[in-house]
């Protein structure tokens, strides 16, 4: 930052800090109004709040349908995020590590997911699930459906993670005498631990507030959190709820990134060079 | 796999041979291919054992490629990998008892230096309060034994490359392998370590191939050296014949500073076509004809065109009458010696003893 800042002008540098400060405003102030009105005594969110209360907090916690779709939603992302963490490691070893033919295709085929267009991967993995495998849509299509994304911020983490270690320490352990599998349980593991973590906590709040995906791969009977949000969102009675569990989806979306970025910081030294 | 190469291969001392058996290592027709480049282009080399042989040649020259195939991490695309007369081509590095020091230490960030040392141990099962005791041995063989707990990135380059040599060396290996271990250092502790290299290696008794672009670093350390060039060995011979009897004007030309005379300018001096080196210390520079030694038998007459000042040595570059230039060094052991004065433009005479005279031949790239 300080080295750079002798190359710009004072004029410019107070304009980006006036954009970066209007940008702050835009994203955040909106999700401070929502934090703000699950405090809201009035029930039609006047402005400013006449007067505070925990009332809606004390509904929401005896609210089954918001309590069954939290549930739902933690257990979904953290089985998407295991599945994603063995698959998308076991991927992002072979890519970074062997050479084989049509290598930078299935590279970008695992990266794909995450760009496609929500929408059109609801609509494909609903028809594959009904037609194709013959599935009920239920709690199973919606782990499936979150993992083919969620793969790809675990791949990502691991593959930038053993490029960056490169190989020099395996085959230090190998010409030390340990076979393939003690060099990957001592040496390659812990060099990928705080990657795998990132990545599956980038995994986690990926999944838990995926909507456009989730429409079309839950049944009628399960609810993740954000289906049952914009569910409940338009009726009156619920409306007070519904922002309290906003703010809980937003505090369990945020500490996830937040320690992600965290371990990222941490471990930049790490390879040690 | 015979190629014509006029190398002279200078035999290991004969007693190393009658004591021990097969060599250390042994290399037959060893070749790597990397697509459509030759990196190793037939090597036939013997390795005594208990020798400190150092491969040397500027880089790409395939004496890496030639280390890693012994460690295992390269798979020859032709030849053989012997160790102590067994053929390991084929064998994974872990199977092999060889040990690596890498350029880059390699040390594992995530564990202490002790754990790093252990680690050879460990992953062979040895049980630990042997690995400890051997582990702490091997720290204080380094003069490291008070940094076993601290972490890799807490020490300075020249501790992390002593805590590489323990990791290796702990396991008692066969063969020591070296892959350009001073290269990171500074000129100063470099040269220490050159000195306490030798000295372990004396110490252990282990075989130690050493791979180097360095040729000073060559020269101090080895008992012998491969001289390395576009995947060939150009030579193979102690660092004194290496120095004093090139074989090739590569050889000539890397290992130490040389004039290489050829064509017409060897007629003329020397009474025979070829091509020749003399060291630039074996030529004595004169003001005047009347001074050149008469045992001296190759003469010279010219016109000195650069005088570099090199603190121990001045170096002159002379051109010929003849054609062609030669670079005389001389040491300042007095400050009033007649080279001293023979400045920019100064007539000169050189002169030189005919055994300094080494006729060296290119080795042949075809087969």
């Amino acid at each position: 930052m300080r080295s750079t800042s002798t190359a710009m002008s004072p004029a410019f540098k107070m304009t980006l800090r006036v954009l970066t400060a209007l940008a702050l405003v835009v994203i955040y102030v909106p999700l401070l109004l929502v934090v703000v009105n699950s405090f809201n005594a009035s029930q039609t969110f006047a402005w400013p709040p006449s007067d505070l209360t925990l009332e809606w907090w004390r509904k929401a916690a005896d609210s089954e349908g918001a309590k069954d779709a939290i549930v739902t939603s933690v257990q979904v992302a953290l089985i998407a995020s295991a599945i994603s963490l063995v698959l998308g490691t076991m991927a992002a070893m072979a890519l970074q590590r062997y050479r084989f033919f049509g290598r930078d295709t299935v590279s970008l085929l695992i990266i794909l997911p995450i760009a496609l267009p929500g929408i059109v991967t609801g609509i494909a993995l609903n028809n594959a699930f009904r037609t194709v495998f013959g599935l009920d849509l239920g709690f199973l299509t919606i782990v499936v459906a979150h993992a083919t994304f969620c793969i790809v911020t675990v791949f990502n983490n691991v593959l930038a993670r053993l490029r960056r270690v490169g190989t020099n320490l395996e085959e230090a352990s190998a010409d030390l005498g340990a076979s393939t599998f003690t060099t990957f349980r001592l040496v390659t593991f812990p060099m990928m631990r705080s990657a795998l973590i990132a990545g599956g906590l980038l995994a986690f709040a990926l999944s838990f507030d995926e909507i456009i995906v989730t429409t079309f791969t839950a049944g009628p009977q399960e609810q993740t959190l954000p289906i049952w949000i914009f569910n409940n969102l338009f009726r009156p009675n619920q409306a007070p709820i519904v922002n309290v569990v906003a703010v809980v989806l937003i505090l369990l979306s945020v500490i996830p990134i937040w320690i992600s970025q965290k371990l990222a910081g941490a471990t930049d030294g790490l390879a040690g060079r | 796999m015979n190629h014509p190469t006029k190398t002279e291969r200078t035999e290991a001392p004969e007693r190393d041979r009658e004591e021990q058996g097969p060599p250390a290592v042994s290399l037959r027709g060893l070749r790597k291919e990397f697509g459509s480049v030759v990196a190793v282009d037939g090597i036939d080399l013997d390795i005594a054992n208990g020798e400190f042989f150092a491969m040397l040649g500027p880089s790409g020259s395939g004496k890496t490629t030639v280390l890693r195939m012994v460690a295992g991490f390269e798979v020859p695309t032709d030849g053989r990998v012997e160790l102590g007369g067994v053929d390991v081509t084929r064998q994974a590095p872990f199977s092999r008892d060889v040990n690596t020091v890498f350029q880059d230490y390699a040390l594992f960030p995530h564990m202490t230096v002790a754990q790093n040392v252990e680690y050879g141990l460990r992953v062979k099962r040895v049980p630990r309060a042997e690995r400890r005791t051997r582990a702490q041995e091997a720290l204080e063989k380094v003069r490291l034994g008070q940094f076993g707990s601290r972490r890799p990135g807490q020490l300075s380059g020249g501790q992390r490359q002593r805590v590489a040599l323990a990791r290796a060396i702990v396991n008692r290996p066969k063969v020591l392998l070296l892959d350009e271990p001073l290269g990171a250092l500074d000129l100063k502790l470099r040269r220490e370590m050159q000195v306490e290299l030798k000295q372990l290696q004396r110490d252990l008794g282990i075989t130690f191939l050493f791979v180097t672009h360095d040729q000073e670093e060559a020269l101090t350390m080895s008992d012998r050296i491969a001289v390395f060039n576009e995947g060939r060995i150009e030579q193979v011979a102690t660092p004194r014949d290496l120095y004093e009897l090139p074989a090739t004007p590569f050889v000539a030309g890397f290992v130490g500073t040389s004039n290489v005379i050829d064509g017409d300018a060897a007629t003329k001096l020397l009474g025979e076509p070829g091509t020749f080196s003399v060291r630039p210390e074996k030529i004595q520079l004169h003001l005047d004809a009347a001074h050149v030694p008469t045992h001296h038998a190759v003469t010279a007459a010219g016109v000195v065109r650069e005088v570099v000042y090199l603190g121990s040595a001045t170096q002159s570059i002379v051109d010929l009458d003849h054609g062609g230039s030669l670079i005389v060094l001389r040491q300042n052991q007095q400050s009033s010696e007649e080279g001293d004065v023979a400045g920019r433009g100064a007539h000169v005479h050189l002169s030189w003893s005919r055994e300094h005279t080494v006729s060296v031949v290119p080795a042949s790239p075809d087969e």
